[in-house]
Parts: structure tokens; C-alpha cells; sequence
């Protein structure tokens, strides 16, 4: 194929073009121009080449290059194929709204500063691109590696504060701890032959070591993507970081895991097995409770949309998992309907979940404030940024004719593929699953119908707090660059909601390519009105007449409250309980929406709670929650790690004679050993 | 069967070089020490320069010329210099027990040459009989470095732990390639200048060369 027009050879153009842009924020040192006004639109025109070119290589067959880099005798291998085109989509077109959004949020950093952030930024861009391109276990350990590290560095931007230097470091640490794991599957995978994913693919492994290496990637992964237990960076490093960076991370880098998911499970190790997919369904029913759950009892917005992305992370894995317990026996429509449903719940997420941390970015920049019990009234200051974390909010909400919903629902349906299962057990647990969902996605609407009604809604809930009075006064929405960001992802929900069925043939062509077999042939004649997942007589949906019976209802319903009710409207104070004092501190706040809640599932959290008493002059309620993961697995895991240091810390003498002595001893037994 | 000439005298000079090893190992004066391992370097460079000749290996000359200009000439002179400056020329170390130490040497070349005598009946060069002494010189200056409470003297424990290495090298194999035998040597010096000034530094912080004061550095 000709080199310039292969989407291979032009994403690894593009990817490169980032590092370049990368090294060239530093330059000139004095004022950092380029970083402050060219890097970061750039970065997001090569985003959107990238996607094209991810968009047009979904279509096309796979291609492979070799580059003569690397070390001697081990080259760098570079492969696209639709999984590898449709990720590239997915990085390319929700870096493209967020680097506009960057450019705009960092502009006002100083030159020191906004160079680094841009030097990483594109780094981590590049990073991930790589980590898609990548066709051997060296290239792809060494993009993971760099995409690890730059991140980390964009975690602890701020790293005067001790807070968010730990966050960083509980960052740095699980993803190492995933790293090993991933090297490990590697390694248990390689059969003979170099590293390269074909010799990879072609080894044959028992169902032992097949197993081996599935635990090993999907834990390995799983701890990049925050599935539970390994989540508890998530929380700590979201919302330590810059918030376009938050974005990236959960929009794109989460995703990554998921990329690194499927290659290894369904493409490298293949011959898929229905334990597998229980081990996968349960993870991810777990943290889909635990992510929603938790997230509702936050009262920190970039922490609270942390821990939905934990829920949407075992969202996707439910997809996934059913997918592979339905190829595991057997079942391969089912079970591609299962993987299109993950991915195009991958990419919802990515669109939905930027949109919504650029939104907090916003807020953050606009007002200083990060806890929800100090908001409220923002939609009068920053009437934008509301329109479209509306948006984002109704998305992540699974509301019609949104993506979130989509998605969920083609989940759904996969569920209800479960009676062509011959497993009795195993046909009963999936509508356990499926129920878990469901619930879900209640807990989530009520989770953000508290996230906008306290935010955006009411009236400012602190009065004393500083940065009230810039709200209040003269509060300004985001800036045009940042309105820009987040519009193209709004409108990324809207098109992912409103035209499902192209972007059904397109992960199609990705099931196909990597089970061998596709959707039903009723699926892929649906028209692009009606989604069809199996077949018409079983369930359709068509987000478009959805949108347009809402809006006829919405319209009739407004035109016949005005008939009837014009001048009808009398003026009058509301009643005040019989308390006319009222202040806005007695609004509902975050905590309180969240009450209902935590009384129901009032087991699962650990709370450390203060109840003013009935005599405190000035009373205060606090909560914390904490995550009895920390006590269970974390602390311990760490005082173990303590113990075997302090052990191993007997070693040490400190006299050099000992020092020697002790290389000498193992010199005399390896030269023993070896005669 | 009677070895050549040529061989006869590397295995004296190999003699010769384990002698100086436990010389080595016995001796307190560290300005002693220092000509000690100057005759070593000598008993290396001519042994290398024989081989050489014997075998007509040319680049053997270069590493005997080396040897020479650094392990006789330039590192004696340089430690010669160290002691002066650090003074310590006149330092006498009280060594642990002398007797029991030579008898952990003795251990060791029968060790060595335990160890070495199946590899040599391996080697088709001249010089393979001399391997379980080079191994042995190599273990003994090891020894060395672990029983001085000295810097200076650890110091020269290393660089003849070198010369060992040097010798094992060509006697099993003809030497290493030149390129990879300059790097050793470059290195070697390099490193005698960087213990140089390590030394000060030591006896700046602590008063003393002596290496036990250096346990404190130990975090509890």
C-alpha cells in the first residue's frame, strides 16, 4: 500500500507530530509562546486527523509495519487493525475537545509551568497512541511505561502540597503493581520466537497457563482501569490533577486498559472460556455497585465523577464479561453483541465523562470550589458551562436520546440473550447482573440530578466563602476556548445518542475482526432510524423519534399551560414555613440529598461523622467516608511491605567488610554451584 | 611431556605473582603494600609480554606496554602521592590475626585451583596451567579487601583484584580484545583518582581513613 495514504503510516505521523509538539513547548524558554497559543490547538487538530484516520482503518484491513528503532535485534512493530482503528477514534476525537478546552484553561499559567504541562500533556497523548499501535510486547510495555509516567507528572503538577504528592505516589504504585502483572501475561503467553503479538497469538497455550495469563492481563489492566480492589488511586489522583488532565485520564487513559483488555483476552490469548467471563462479570457487577454507591456519598465534584468512573469501568466489564461467557459456550452472535456493547460504552464514557471533568474544571476555575456544599446558583453565572454539564449529566444518566443510553441498553439486551444458555446456573446470575445495572443507573440519575440541582440550581450555599463573592458578583462563565471544548463533546453525546446505528456497523467490523463473526444479519440491515441489536421482532430503539415525541410533548404541554393559564399568574411571596429568616444555608445539601442512601446502605461505608450538638453556637455537620478497602487490603498489604523491609533491612550493617563479605560468600557458592 | 621455555617462565612468574598475592595479604605497612603491588604489575607485564612473543599475539605487546605505564608507573605514583599528602605513609594496621588469615588463603588457592583444573584441561593455550593461580590471586586480594579496616590498603586490595582478573584473561584466552582491555585500564585509573578523592572526603567528615567510622552513616 502506498505510505501516505495508509492510515498506518499517517497515525504514526500523527503520533509523532505530537512528540514534536511536545519538545517544542520548551522552546522559546523565556515565555513559553508556543505552549500558550499554538500547542494546544495543534494537539487537537492532530487529534481529529488521528480519529479520521482511525475511522477510515476500521474499514480496511489490518497492517502492519516494522520501524528500525528500538534495540538491536528487536525492532519496533506497529499494527492497525479496527480494534487498534477504533481506539485511535476514541483517543483521537475526545483529545481533540480537550485540548482545546487545555488551551484555554492553562493560558493563564505561568511560562515555567505551562511548558512542562505541555511537554507532558503531548507526551501522554503520543504515549497512548502508542500504546494502540503498538504490535510487540516491547513497544508496548515501553508506550505503557511512558504513558504511565507522563501522567503521573501531570498528577502532581501541583506538587507543592503534600496531599497531592501522596495521591501521585498511590498513583505511580498501582500502576507499577499493573505493569508487572501485564509483564508477567507476557511472558506466561510467549511460546518460543521473539515478542511480537503475531508470535504471541500463535502460541499455544494449555488451559492452565491460558488462565494464567487471562488473570494476569485482566488484573493487570484492571488496575490502570480502577475496577475494584484495585481502584484506590482513582479517587486520590482524579482529582489531584488538572482538570483537562482528569479528563484525559478518565476520558482516554481508562480506556487504554480496556484496549489493553480486549487485545490480550480476545486477540492474543483467544479461545475465550465462560470462567473467564464469570470472574469478569462479578468484578464488574462489584464495582459498578461500589463506584455508584460511593460516588453518591461525595461531596468533592472531581472526586465524586472519579468514582463514576469506577462504576462506568464495571459497566464496561459487564459487557465484557457477558460477552465472553456467551462465546465461551458457544454463542458467538451474543457474544459479539456483548463486546459492541462494552466498547460503544467505552467510547459514551470517554465523550460523556470528558465533558463532564471539563465542566468541573470549569466551575473550579470560575469560582475556586470543588465541594458541592458550598455551591448552588451557578446557572445564573455560568449559564454555558450548565448547558453542557446538562448534557453530560443526562448522559451519564443512561437518559434517552443520550449515548449513556445506547450503550446500557445494547448491555441490556445482551442480558437478555441469557436463556440461550445451557448453564443453568449461569442463565439464572445474568439477570442478577443485568439487575445490578439497573440499578446503577437509578443510583447514577440520582447521583447527578444532586450534582446539578446543588451546583447549578438554589443559591449560593456559604455566604462567608471567599470565593462566593467573585461568584455572586461578578462571576464569569468559561472562557471561549473552554466553551469550545466541551460543545464538541456535547455534541459528541448527541451524535453517539441519535445515530447508534452506524456506529453499530462500525464496532461490528471490530467483533468481526476479532471473533470471526459479527451481529445478526437483521442487526446490520437496521436502518438508521431504528437500532436493532438481534432482531426487530425482539427489541428496537430510535433515539430520533424519541427525541422528536419529547419535544411534541414538551412543546404541546408548554402551548397548553400558556392557553390556558395566560393571565392567570398572580405574584406572591412563597410560604415560609412560619420561619420568614431564611438563609440560603438551609437549602439542601450535597450530604443531605446523599442521606437516603447512606441510611439504606448504611453497612457498606465507613463513616466518621460530626453532629453538632444542640447547645454549639455555630453549628457544623461533617461527614467522611472512607473506603473500607483501605483496611482490609491496602494498610495491611503496606504494613506487610514494612515488615519485609525492616527484615530485610537486618542485612544492613553498614560496614563495607560486611558488604564484601557478603558478595564474597555468593561469588565462592555460585562458583561452587557452577563446577 | 616438557613445557616449552617460554612456559616455564610464566608459570614462574605466576609463582611468583601468587607469592606476592599473600605478601600481600600479610603485610601492615601500607607504603609496603604499594611496592608490593608495583612488582606485581611488573610480573604481569613481563608474563604478558612472554606470552606475547611465544605466541605472536601482537596486541599482547600493547597490553604488556599498558600494564607497565599503568600498574608500575602511574598508580604506584599516584598512591605514593595519596599517602603523602593524606599522610598516612608511615601508617602501620593492626591486623586481625595474620596466622589465621593466611590459613583462609591457603583455603582458598586449593579452592581456586579445585575449581580451575577442569577448565584448563579445556584451554589449548600455553599458558592454561596458570589459570587456578590467577583465580586464586583473584579471591585472595578479595580477601584482602574484606579483612582491611584501611581505605588506602582496601583501595589496593581492588586494584590488584584487577590485576588477577588481567592475568585469569590471559592466560585462559590470550587476553581480552585491545579495545575492551583499554577500557578496563582507563577505567582502573579513573577509579584509583576517584577513590582519591573520596579518601578526602572521608577524612574530612570523619578525622580518620579508617573505614569503621563510616557504620554511623547506618540509619536505624
Amino acid at each position: 500500500m502506498e505510505p501516505l495514504s495508509s492510515p498506518l503510516f499517517a497515525s504514526l505521523l500523527a503520533a509523532v507530530s505530537w512528540l514534536v509538539i511536545a519538545a517544542l513547548a520548551l522552546v522559546p524558554a523565556g515565555n513559553a509562546f508556543f505552549a500558550r497559543r499554538l500547542a494546544f490547538p495543534l494537539g487537537a487538530l492532530i487529534g481529529l486527523s488521528l480519529a479520521s484516520f482511525g475511522l477510515q482503518s476500521i474499514w480496511l484491513h489490518a497492517e502492519q509495519l516494522t520501524l528500525p528503532l528500538g534495540l538491536p535485534d528487536l525492532p519496533f512493530h506497529l499494527r492497525i487493525d479496527p480494534l487498534a482503528g477504533f481506539f485511535l477514534l476514541l483517543l483521537g476525537s475526545v483529545s481533540a475537545g480537550i485540548s482545546v478546552y487545555a488551551g484555554g484553561y492553562f493560558r493563564t499559567e505561568t511560562a515555567g509551568r505551562l511548558a512542562l504541562i505541555s511537554l507532558q500533556y503531548h507526551m501522554f497523548l503520543a504515549s497512548m497512541a502508542f500504546v494502540i499501535l503498538a504490535d510487540d510486547a516491547y513497544l508496548f510495555m515501553v508506550a505503557w511505561e511512558t504513558m504511565a509516567l507522563s501522567s503521573y507528572f501531570l498528577v502532581t503538577t501541583d506538587h507543592e502540597r503534600p496531599a497531592i504528592r501522596s495521591a501521585g505516589f498511590l498513583y505511580l504504585l498501582v500502576a507499577h503493581l499493573g505493569a508487572i502483572a501485564i509483564l508477567l501475561c507476557f511472558g506466561v503467553m510467549h511460546g518460543g520466537g521473539d515478542y511480537s503479538f503475531d508470535a504471541l497469538r500463535g502460541a499455544e497455550l494449555t488451559p492452565f497457563w491460558a488462565t494464567v495469563a487471562f488473570l494476569l492481563a485482566f488484573f493487570g489492566f484492571g488496575a490502570k482501569a480502577g475496577m475494584i480492589p484495585l481502584h484506590a488511586w482513582l479517587p486520590e489522583a482524579h482529582p489531584a490533577a488538572p482538570s483537562p488532565v482528569s479528563a484525559l485520564m478518565s476520558g482516554i487513559m481508562l480506556k487504554t486498559a480496556i484496549y489493553g483488555m480486549v487485545r490480550v483476552i480476545y486477540d492474543l490469548i483467544g479461545g475465550v472460556r465462560w470462567e473467564w467471563g464469570i470472574v469478569v462479570l462479578a468484578i464488574g457487577a462489584g464495582t459498578t455497585l461500589f463506584g455508584v454507591l460511593y460516588a453518591l456519598m461525595q461531596h468533592d465534584l472531581k472526586r465524586l465523577l472519579a468514582y463514576h468512573s469506577v462504576e462506568n469501568i464495571g459497566i464496561i466489564l459487564l459487557g465484557l464479561g457477558m460477552s465472553m461467557v456467551f462465546l465461551g459456550f458457544g454463542h458467538p452472535l451474543a457474544g459479539a453483541l456483548g463486546l459492541v456493547a462494552a466498547l460503544y460504552h467505552t467510547l459514551n464514557h470517554a465523550v460523556f465523562k470528558a465533558l463532564l471533568f471539563l465542566g468541573a474544571g470549569s466551575i473550579l476555575h470560575a469560582t475556586g470550589l470543588r465541594n458541592l456544599n458550598d455551591m448552588g446558583g451557578l446557572i445564573r453565572t455560568m449559564p454555558k458551562t450548565a448547558l453542557y454539564f446538562l448534557i453530560g449529566a443526562l448522559a451519564i444518566s443512561a437518559l434517552p436520546p443520550l449515548n449513556g443510553f445506547v450503550s446500557e441498553w445494547l448491555t441490556f439486551q445482551t442480558a437478555l440473550q441469557a436463556p440461550l444458555l445451557e448453564h443453568g446456573v449461569v442463565r439464572s446470575l445474568l439477570p442478577l447482573f443485568a439487575a445490578t445495572l439497573a440499578l446503577a443507573g437509578a443510583l447514577t440519575a440520582m447521583c447527578f440530578v444532586k450534582v446539578y440541582g446543588i451546583a447549578f440550581l438554589g443559591r449560593p450555599r456559604e455566604v462567608r466563602h471567599p470565593a462566593h463573592a467573585r461568584a455572586e458578583g461578578g462571576g464569569h462563565d468559561a472562557g471561549s476556548m473552554e466553551q469550545y471544548g466541551m460543545a464538541w463533546l456535547a455534541a459528541g453525546c448527541l451524535v453517539l445518542g441519535l445515530f447508534p446505528t452506524s456506529f453499530l456497523l462500525m464496532l461490528n467490523r471490530v467483533g468481526v475482526s476479532l471473533t470471526g463473526q459479527g451481529l445478526s444479519p437483521e442487526a446490520l440491515e437496521s436502518s438508521w432510524l431504528w437500532l436493532v441489536p438481534t432482531a426487530p421482532e425482539r427489541a428496537s430503539y430510535s433515539p430520533i423519534i424519541f427525541l422528536l415525541v419529547v419535544l411534541a410533548v414538551v412543546l404541546i404541554t408548554i402551548r397548553l399551560v400558556r392557553g390556558f393559564y395566560h393571565g392567570r399568574v398572580r405574584v406572591a411571596d412563597p410560604w415560609d414555613c412560619g420561619f420568614p429568616e431564611q438563609t440560603t444555608r438551609m437549602q439542601d445539601t450535597a450530604d443531605a440529598f446523599g442521606q437516603p442512601i447512606r441510611h439504606v446502605f448504611g453497612p457498606l461505608y465507613l463513616m466518621k461523622r460530626h453532629l453538632p450538638g444542640p447547645e454549639e453556637a455555630n453549628p457544623r455537620y461533617s461527614i467522611k467516608i472512607e473506603d473500607r478497602h483501605w483496611y482490609w487490603l491496602y494498610l495491611p498489604v503496606a504494613r506487610l511491605a514494612d515488615y519485609a523491609s525492616s527484615k530485610v533491612g537486618l542485612l544492613q550493617r553498614g560496614r563495607i567488610s560486611i558488604y564484601l563479605l557478603y558478595s564474597f560468600l555468593t561469588l565462592i557458592a555460585l562458583l561452587i554451584f557452577v563446577r | 611431556m616438557a613445557l616449552p621455555l617460554s612456559g616455564q617462565i610464566v608459570n614462574l612468574l605466576a609463582a611468583l605473582l601468587l607469592l606476592l598475592a599473600f605478601a600481600m595479604l600479610a603485610q601492615r605497612r601500607v607504603l609496603t603494600l604499594i611496592k608490593l603491588f608495583a612488582w606485581q604489575g611488573a610480573a604481569l607485564a613481563v608474563s604478558t609480554a612472554i606470552v606475547a612473543y611465544a605466541t605472536g599475539q601482537t596486541h599482547l605487546y600493547f597490553s604488556a606496554g599498558l600494564t607497565v605505564a599503568l600498574k608500575v608507573v602511574l598508580i604506584p605514583w599516584l598512591l605514593h602521592r595519596l599517602i603523602d599528602q593524606l599522610q598516612v605513609r608511615w601508617d602501620i594496621e593492626t591486623l586481625l590475626n595474620i596466622p589465621t588469615t593466611m590459613l583462609a588463603g591457603i583455603g582458598l588457592a586449593i579452592f581456586a585451583f579445585s575449581l580451575a583444573t577442569p577448565i584448563s584441561q579445556m584451554a589449548s593455550t600455553i599458558t592454561r596451567s596458570t589459570l587456578g593461580i590467577a583465580l586464586a590471586s583473584v579471591l585472595l586480594s578479595f580477601l584482602m579487601m574484606i579483612v582491611r579496616r584501611k581505605a588506602v590498603p582496601q583501595v589496593i586490595g581492588f586494584l590488584s583484584m584487577e590485576n588477577g582478573l588481567f592475568f585469569a584473561a590471559t592466560s585462559a584466552t590470550y587476553g581480552m580484545p585491545l579495545v575492551v582491555e583499554l577500557g578496563v585500564a582507563l577505567d582502573v585509573l579513573v577509579g584509583t583518582f576517584i577513590f582519591g578523592i573520596f579518601f578526602f572526603h572521608i577524612r574530612e567528615q570523619f578525622d580518620s581513613l579508617d573505614i569503621r567510622h563510616m557504620e554511623k552513616l547506618k540509619e536505624d
